[in-house]
């Protein structure tokens, strides 16, 4: 272990990054002006990738996939985008954009999006995934009843992780640089030897999968002896520690094509070293911003393989590489270091982009430096994203934590996650309505809700009918990630990601649910105006007549704001008395992603006035154009949902025309600080910010080539915004941008 | 949070909110529900955010802005008053000194001639008289000044200003507010002639020139 160069402390005897870092990081309070531009060698390669990145828009989404091998950490050969130039090297296959068949997850899925573009498996792997090897998908089927398969079939259920990873598991990358794999593989088999009988399935499990892991880190080797890098001992100087960790994280998006694949929190860990070589002169800032350029560009061009009708939940190829950058220690210093703003840096020296997904910990007692470097850079690129590191540290217990696709806390090293994509809370809400019945279809979906007689929908009848049918929607959703998280273990387990995690660490189980301003609108429409159900043949409510107004969610009025909360709060309830799979944690966030719209299509009209078909509202934002206060009263309704309730994360995505903000950059930069201070002191727990004017984006709908980098906060996420379908282009233009405080 | 207060005895030439110029119209609040919307606000204010009334003509109101401002006090809010500068009686002049964290006052322009053209109204005086007490209370007063070329634009009453304003202690800034046209379609909603169809908007250059006098007598010139 190399110990000379940092000052030792419990890191140096046990695996303990956070350790590491706590001892020997410089926090930085400066500003911006030491950030350099882009290499030469850096911009020479970011011009390949753009030409690829256009091939690949052209080529119908994908530049090339490779049809013959099976992907795995060491399975192709090395690969480089334009080898003298880099730096920093490692391609996920032996070719840029090339993308690889991760049938693991399920096979029919690999072979529906090759034949999108025109492409076949390999006989060899056909044959294997047909006859002999069982995947994911095929383990869910087998143990899934016909309850769940209605539910997903009618759209209560939605982008479940039945066939295909589920991602949301974070690697500590950092272990590869600062240990080394051989330490590791030490580490891992001494847990192991002390998992002990009696062979219990949870022991005898554990010891599997432990096997596995050490296997998967010996295939780390292997992948780095194919670019000449020995990852088995301790990286030894900056360039050598961005390697590792990229090395470590690239393993995992070989093995595995979860939705997300969050990297974590590694820019002031990567600091030290850079600091470490700047101090002893070996290197210079050039360097510095160079080496995270480099690694930042290969996260940019990491890519999976996927069907089309992905791409309805998860717009835009997205692979939420996210970074989580900020914050403060649990001793009250900042984590804020140089390569924090040299990460930032990377959306002005190689433009603006969606990936990595840069995550702002914002907490009040940021340098006021970072703070207002980071609002530049959201006003200037719309890349970033923000979350309330003060309230997520004090309530979940860690200060070096990452953030799991979206929103959601992941303790690193210590903690994962089974994601559990999300249910349909507004037609959850129809069921109420309709006497269990789904609205579209008339399936019987749950028992024991009397239908609803009479002119006008009776506010204490319908809240009392929801919440039964929450119940049994929780109580169905609960079964299928049960059985779901059993499958991927089994047949899909992350081992070279768990490999760089502690041996037994805490699960949460991510649940989420959509469609909540619906119906909070809903509910109040019920309760303050006058909403008659109108009825077809067979009693199905296929409409509303509302008569009279009503509060709307996202003005600041607490009269509809506490549905929202109370949603929220009992849903969470509900999910919280069911037993889960390895007795995992509940939580539930209010996030979407792009979802949104599917969910739309997929529910009848609603008692807000929503007609049928239209998309909801993304996360936890308020339906488009009901929050017409001004955007401090839309960000405080949203605020008044209780993190306690919610703890795996609540979505706002808020966009502000430009001039709103301030007159001069000064007065912008200033007022969406100033903007966000109050936002998360008020509870709040993430926050996506566009700064945009609509015509903009209504020019590169027109014009998709003359913005190639053009980017949007959707949900959670960014987008490039000319990789969204029309319909989810136009829903994107159609949400609230406020135009006044 | 920025209140714009109906009415204004004015009829400036480039008003921008030409709809909240008649004494008529606007929306009833009850002063207790706007103090309630300011304090759900509060955490956002910042260092330097609080509550503007503007307008319209917000001291026209000044009797009532004494029990608003009062109240945003007692809840430790910000207070700021975007005025003309027309009106000072003793309801003015208790709202200013006793509640008034920051007053705003918009120079027309520096000659009578000229703020008559502006304005409609006779009287630049009021605009000094103002100004004179604010000085007085020795509480903090930022000017705007709304430059439009050919009209506000000349160095001679860049000058004028800034001789006379010079020795006030209580200026922290003048903003500037290069004129704009994005007003002129709620006159024509009005049905009322635009008065300054062949004002132009400034070029980079004049409002630089203007910087350029104004920092010889201001201790900070913003360009809005």
């Amino acid at each position: 272990m190399e110990v000379k160069k940092f000052k030792n402390g419990v890191w140096s005897e046990t695996i303990d990054v956070r350790n590491f870092v706590v001892n020997n990081v410089t926090p930085y309070y400066g500003d911006d002006s030491f950030l350099v531009g882009p290499s030469e060698r850096t911009k020479k390669l970011w011009d390949v990738c753009l030409e690829a990145s256009k091939e690949e828009r052209q080529n119908n989404g994908v530049r090339s996939v490779d049809t013959e091998t099976i992907s795995g950490v060491s399975n192709f050969g090395a690969g480089y985008i334009d080898k003298e130039n880099e730096v920093i090297v490692g391609l996920q296959t032996d070719e840029l954009l090339k993308r690889a068949m991760k049938p693991f997850g399920g096979f029919k899925v690999v072979q529906k999006a090759l034949e999108e573009h025109g492409l076949v498996p390999s006989d060899t792997v056909s044959e294997l995934f047909t006859k002999y090897v069982k995947s994911h998908n095929d383990g869910v089927f087998s143990a899934y009843n016909e309850e769940i398969r209605r539910f997903r079939s009618l759209g209560l259920l939605t982008g479940l992780p039945d066939n295909y990873a589920r991602g949301r598991i974070i690697g500590d990358y950092r272990r590869v640089a600062l240990y080394g794999i051989n330490t590791l593989i030490e580490a891992k088999k001494a847990d192991k030897a002390n998992i002990v009988g009696p062979m219990t399935d949870a022991v005898i499990r554990l010891r599997e999968e432990v096997t596995d892991q050490i296997k998967a880190l010996k295939d780390m080797i292997e992948m780095g002896k194919k670019y000449d890098l020995d990852l088995s001992r301790p990286a030894e100087n900056a360039r050598e520690a961005v390697q590792w960790t990229y090395m470590g994280y690239l393993a995992a998006v070989k093995e595995q094509d979860g939705a997300a694949m969050s990297l974590g929190n590694v820019s002031s860990f990567l600091d030290i070293y850079i600091e470490n070589d700047l101090q002893k002169g070996l290197i210079t800032e050039v360097e510095a911003q160079e080496y995270i350029d480099q690694f930042v560009m290969k996260l940019r061009m990491v890519r999976h393989l996927r069907m089309g009708a992905y791409d309805e939940i998860f717009a835009g190829d997205p692979t939420w590489v996210t970074e989580a950058i900020g914050g403060m220690f649990a001793d009250g210093r900042t984590k804020v270091t140089k390569t924090s703003f040299r990460f930032l840096n990377t959306l002005y020296n190689l433009g603006p982009s969606p990936e990595p997904n840069i995550t702002i910990l914002w907490s009040n007692n940021l340098p006021k430096n970072f703070k207002n470097y980071c609002s530049k850079v959201a006003i200037d690129t719309s890349s970033i994203q923000f979350e309330n590191d003060d309230m997520m540290r004090e309530m979940r217990g860690s200060d070096d934590y990452g953030i799991a696709c979206c929103v959601s806390y992941q303790a690193l090293g210590k903690q994962i996650q089974f994601f559990g994509a999300r249910t349909n809370l507004a037609k959850t809400l129809l069921l109420a309505i309709n006497g269990g019945r789904c609205e579209n279809t008339g399936t019987q979906m749950v028992q024991g809700i009397e239908s609803m007689e009479g002119e006008y929908l009776d506010f204490n009848k319908v809240m009392a009918n929801f919440k039964v049918a929450m119940k049994e929607v929780a109580r169905v959703y609960n079964d299928s990630m049960n059985i779901i998280h059993y499958m991927h273990d089994k047949y899909y387990y992350e081992k070279s990601q768990m490999a760089l995690i502690d041996t037994n660490p805490a699960i949460n189980i991510a649940y989420g649910v959509a469609g909540l301003s619906i119906v909070a609108d809903s509910l109040s429409a019920i309760k303050y105006a006058k909403v008659k159900p109108i009825r077809n043949e067979e009693g199905l409510t296929i409409d509303f007549d509302i008569e009279g107004d009503f509060p709307k969610y996202g003005n600041d009025d607490d009269r509809v704001d506490i549905f929202a909360r109370d949603a929220v709060k009992n849903f969470n309830n509900e999910l919280k008395a069911l037993p889960v799979y390895k007795n995992a944690e509940p939580t539930m966030s209010v996030l979407t992603i792009t979802s949104n719209v599917v969910y739309g299509k997929k529910t009848g009209a609603t008692p807000d006035g929503r007609a049928k078909g239209v998309p909801f509202a993304p996360g936890a934002n308020p339906m488009h154009g009901r929050d017409t206060h001004g955007a401090i009263a839309s960000l405080n309704s949203v605020a008044k949902i209780d993190y306690c309730d919610s703890q795996d994360g609540i979505s706002n995505t808020f966009s502000i025309v430009p001039k709103s903000l301030g007159a001069t950059e000064m007065d912008r930069i200033e007022n969406l600080s100033t903007t966000l201070d109050g936002y998360f002191s008020r509870k709040a727990q993430h926050l996506n910010v566009n700064v945009l004017n609509k015509e903009t984006l209504l020019d590169a709908m027109e014009n998709p080539e003359e913005y190639p980098q053009l980017t949007i906060r959707v949900s959670g996420y960014a987008v490039n915004f000319i990789r969204l379908t029309k319909e989810q282009q136009l829903e994107v233009i159609t949400r609230s941008f406020h135009d006044s405080m | 949070m920025v209140i714009f207060l109906q009415g204004c005895k004015l009829k400036c030439a480039y008003c921008h909110n030409p709809d909240t110029i008649d004494t008529h119209g606007g929306q009833d609040h009850t002063i207790e529900s706007l103090v309630m919307r300011a304090v759900n606000m509060k955490s956002y204010f910042g260092e330097f955010g609080g509550v503007t009334v503007s307008g319209g003509e917000p001291l026209l109101q000044s009797k009532e802005l004494i029990h608003f401002f009062q109240r945003l006090k007692e809840e430790g809010i910000h207070t700021n008053v975007d005025t003309n500068g027309r009106l000072l009686n003793h309801f003015v002049e208790e709202l200013l000194d006793k509640y008034t964290d920051l007053v705003m006052l918009d120079i027309k322009h520096m000659r009578e001639e000229g703020y008559q053209m502006i304005t409609g109204m006779k009287n630049k005086e009021t605009t000094f008289n103002f100004a004179k007490h604010r000085e007085a209370s020795g509480k903090p007063m930022w000017l705007r000044y709304v430059l439009i070329p050919g009209i506000t634009n000349k160095p001679e009453l860049l000058h004028e200003m800034g001789t006379y304003f010079k020795d006030y202690k209580t200026i922290e800034k003048i903003e500037i507010q290069p004129y704009h046209t994005l007003g002129v379609h709620k006159w024509e909603n009005l049905g009322w002639d635009y008065q300054l169809k062949d004002a132009r908007e400034n070029t980079e250059a004049e409002i630089n020139d203007a910087v350029e006098i104004l920092e010889q007598y201001f201790k900070e010139v913003k360009v809005n």
